[in-house]
């Protein structure tokens, strides 16, 4: 099968005239304004009294050299610190951070004149280049958009797009032509691994669920996307919710299940609405229901609202939240694949994964395994964040480097100003709190499962927080360790008060009460909770302490021998101050204060009161002349 | 005060009804509960466990062990600030910081006395590109800082008559 076409090429395939206008409404554009920017523009259109199509069902209805303008929102579209982004088709220009004042602009000098307008175009940080389209752009080049491709291009509220670029065809093939035997041999045949952190082979899964016996079976789609700093799930659901739809039928044909859950953190409230529409048009459609591609098959599937506990992301503990109990992890086995939700055989993959599967089917397996490495065949969503010049969503091979992720996609990392800073890197957090961090040593390491285990990190979720040299790793493993700690649901003794007790450590470490036996009760007492825990969350608790430990050791040892924090980060151990003979009196610390610690008369020295002071640092970020000191190290 | 405990309880039965007092639908029946009355009042969890055939305790351990459960009060405007990995390392303690003191609140008071604020932190929005992030409410703010929080705040108080800030 051939690559699936894109929207814009259905859209204008036959047609001369007609233009399209795609807004990314994904969460951040959204923040941004862009459904003002949406409602302006069919204003804007309506004004100019020209034709208007704001549903893919009617382009039909209008002339093929018909003048009109078809409008669509997208999902993210993954630039979301550019955001509101809007591309005009067939030209292919990509605007950004469009404001509801720009409207009226594009619609008259783009639309109507065939201008680009420079102000918009998003400008290379290093070369200074205006880029005029999403290919020009560093940050989407290098990326290979596999899962993504299709979130910013179609509606994800319309059906009638999803299937016009070929979706549910490969649910249907699985329905009407494939055994389920072959769809787990296809499935593991393609060397598709678990998305959600593990890696574990899709297919080896599946089959377990399918042999056994029993004729209730369910699949859960786990997107209780926890990690703080990961949104890649979020993104898909929102995005393209038919694509996940459309992988667990796939995987309810292969394991035999009638009914399937989607359980999504209550965080995410946009997928939640999107999910649950896309359920309701494929129920309508009769994609779903009683008789699932005229099979006789019913499949039904509901989608569920977590209730905030970080710990549902381990899929025992999910099983026990939609029963209605505490989300709390049992040992396993039986595995949920034996014994799942109510008993019964159950099978739960992760959001990238599922919206994976109707892929390979539709390009093939050889196709799909000649993307990445052998052993990590196929794409990976990453949340490229933190401190680096472009901040969004990506996708790349696996295989990939993390100097080309953080170097070329992510354009270099920032400064505390947000200035590119080419000697910046520090380090790259990876997996989120149960991951570690990847520092220089690493930057030729290949992005795959298999690397990543051998240095002992793991892909996780695919949350990648760079940091700069401003940033404390002490500081970061303390925040982590404050994350677990309260999410621990508190079953095993060992993560409920180990994780507690580690914290206490670190507290003392940046507050500087720390002694030298503190690092080693430290490093003890991680491996104890490593141990001593039953499920994920506990057992991979310690890893941002040891892994900071391991790489920044002397980090650690300026807090506790020398009270001092290198970074300047660790509020506690800051002592902020004015330069006499720096400070020129230009009174901006002090209006940007939100305190107002920080008094003194125009042209004359600041001063700050150390006991109203918070120690945010805003006071040495707006100053120009360096004058306040005591946050560096 | 009758009338008042019937009509509480009156919703509370619809949402039941819905759900056909399937004790396995318990968080579900407990969230749209709780988007009815903006927490959980403690009378409401003991009338739902009695209906649904659970003890008291159980329902309170479930509503207990989820953060998005609240069992007491929250004010007009929730303030819920991302602290998120992202967030986190772009400075959102400052501003967590910079709000607390502003409107004298701590970790303890989350509430302001008048109920019109809450602040809370929450462990990430997933709107990280554009880290830090607050949302009020149901609206999203992005590339906040200390000062964008206290002013935002002070709008509302504005906006909301009470100009004492």
């Amino acid at each position: 099968m051939c690559k699936p076409e894109t929207m814009s090429e259905i859209v204008f395939k036959g047609r001369t005239g007609l233009h399209r206008v795609l807004i990314c409404t994904g969460t951040g554009c959204v923040a941004n304004g862009a459904l003002d920017v949406y409602a302006l523009f069919r204003e804007q259109i309506r004004l100019q009294g020209i034709e208007l199509v704001a549903d893919f069902a009617e382009l039909d209805n209008i002339a093929r050299d018909s003048r009109a303008l078809f409008i669509s929102r997208s999902g993210c579209q993954g630039f979301c610190q550019m955001g509101p982004l809007v591309s005009v088709e067939p030209e292919g220009i990509l605007y950004n951070k469009v404001q509801a004042a720009d409207v009226k602009e594009i619609v008259e000098k783009t639309l109507l004149g065939g201008e680009v307008i420079e102000r918009l175009l998003y400008v290379d940080p290093v070369t200074g280049q205006a880029c005029r389209s999403q290919k020009d752009i560093n940050f989407y080049k290098r990326q290979h958009r596999l899962v993504l491709a299709q979130c910013g291009d179609i509606d994800p509220e319309s059906l009638a797009e999803y299937r016009a670029i070929g979706g549910y065809s490969a649910a249907e093939k699985a329905w009407v032509q494939m055994t389920p035997e072959q769809i787990c041999q296809d499935i593991l045949a393609a060397g598709l691994r678990g998305r959600g952190g593990g890696g574990f082979p899709t297919g080896r899964k599946w089959e377990m669920c399918r042999i056994q016996p029993g004729a209730r079976k369910y699949i859960i789609c786990n997107g209780d996307e926890g990690d703080p700093g990961a949104f890649m799930d979020r993104s898909v659901m929102e995005g393209n919710p038919h694509s996940v739809i459309e992988g667990m039928l796939i995987a309810a044909r292969a394991i035999g299940a009638d009914e399937g859950y989607v359980y999504v953190r209550a965080e995410y409230p946009l997928a939640v609405k999107r999910l649950r529409k896309a359920c309701a048009d494929a129920l309508q459609a009769g994609i779903l229901g009683d008789n699932v591609f005229n099979s006789g098959v019913r499949m039904r599937i509901q989608v569920m609202e977590g209730a905030g506990a970080f710990v549902c992301g381990e899929e025992t503990a999910l099983l026990a939240s939609i029963e209605g109990e505490r989300g709390m992890p049992r040992s396993k086995p039986p595995f949920p694949a034996q014994s799942g939700l109510w008993g019964r055989p159950t099978v739960i993959n992760n959001v990238e994964t599922l919206a994976t599967v109707p892929l390979i089917l539709r390009m093939g397996l050889e196709r799909f395994r000649a993307l990445g490495t052998n052993g990590s065949p196929g794409t990976k969503t990453f949340a490229l964040t933190g401190h680096v010049a472009n901040t969004g969503l990506i996708e790349v091979p696996f295989g990939v480097t993390l100097r080309e992720i953080v170097m070329e996609i992510g354009g270099g990392i920032t400064d505390k100003k947000g200035r590119i800073d080419p000697g910046g890197f520090k380090a790259v957090q990876i997996g989120g709190p149960s991951g570690g961090c990847l520092v220089k040593e690493h930057l030729d390491l290949k992005m795959d499962f298999d690397s990543l285990r051998s240095i002992g990190a793991m892909v996780g979720s695919g949350g990648l927080v760079c940091m700069n040299q401003s940033t404390c790793m002490v500081a970061v493993a303390r925040y982590f360790m404050q994350f677990t700690q309260k999410e621990s649901c508190g079953k095993c003794v060992l993560c409920r008060e180990g994780t507690r007790q580690m914290l206490f450590l670190l507290d003392d470490i940046v507050e500087g009460r720390a002694t030298p036996e503190t690092l080693a009760l430290l490093e003890e007492l991680a491996g104890v909770v490593q141990k001593g825990s039953l499920c994920g969350l506990g057992k991979t608790a310690p890893n941002p302490v040891l892994s900071t430990l391991k790489y920044f050791p002397e980090e650690y040892l300026a807090h506790v021998r020398d009270k001092r924090c290198p970074a300047g980060e660790c509020r506690q151990l800051a002592r902020p101050e004015i330069l006499a003979g720096q400070c020129k009196g230009c009174t901006l610390c002090g209006r940007k204060c939100p305190v107002k610690a920080i008094t003194g008369e125009p042209r004359q020295v600041h001063v700050i009161d150390p006991g109203l002071c918070i120690r945010c640092g805003v006071c040495a970020q707006v100053c120009k002349f360096n004058a306040v000191t005591g946050f560096q190290g | 005060m009758p009338t008042v405990m019937f009509r509480k309880f009156e919703k509370v039965c619809a949402i039941l009804k819905k759900y056909n007092n399937d004790p396995g639908r318990l968080i579900t029946i407990l969230q749209e509960v709780q988007e009815e009355y903006r927490y959980l009042p403690e009378e409401v969890m003991a009338f739902v466990a009695t209906s649904l055939g659970l003890s008291p305790a159980k329902v309170f351990g479930v509503a207990s062990f989820y953060a998005h459960f609240a069992l007491v009060p929250k004010g007009k405007y929730v303030i819920r600030l991302c602290d998120g990995t992202a967030c986190h390392v772009k400075g959102s303690d400052g501003i967590l910081q910079a709000l607390y003191r502003k409107l004298g609140l701590d970790e303890k008071v989350p509430t302001t006395p008048d109920m019109l604020f809450t602040v809370e932190t929450v462990a990430c929005l997933g709107a990280c590109g554009l880290a830090p992030v607050m949302v009020i409410n149901e609206q999203v703010y992005g590339q906040m800082s200390p000062e964008k929080a206290v002013e935002l705040v002070e709008d509302i108080r504005v906006r909301e008559g009470s100009g004492n800030v």
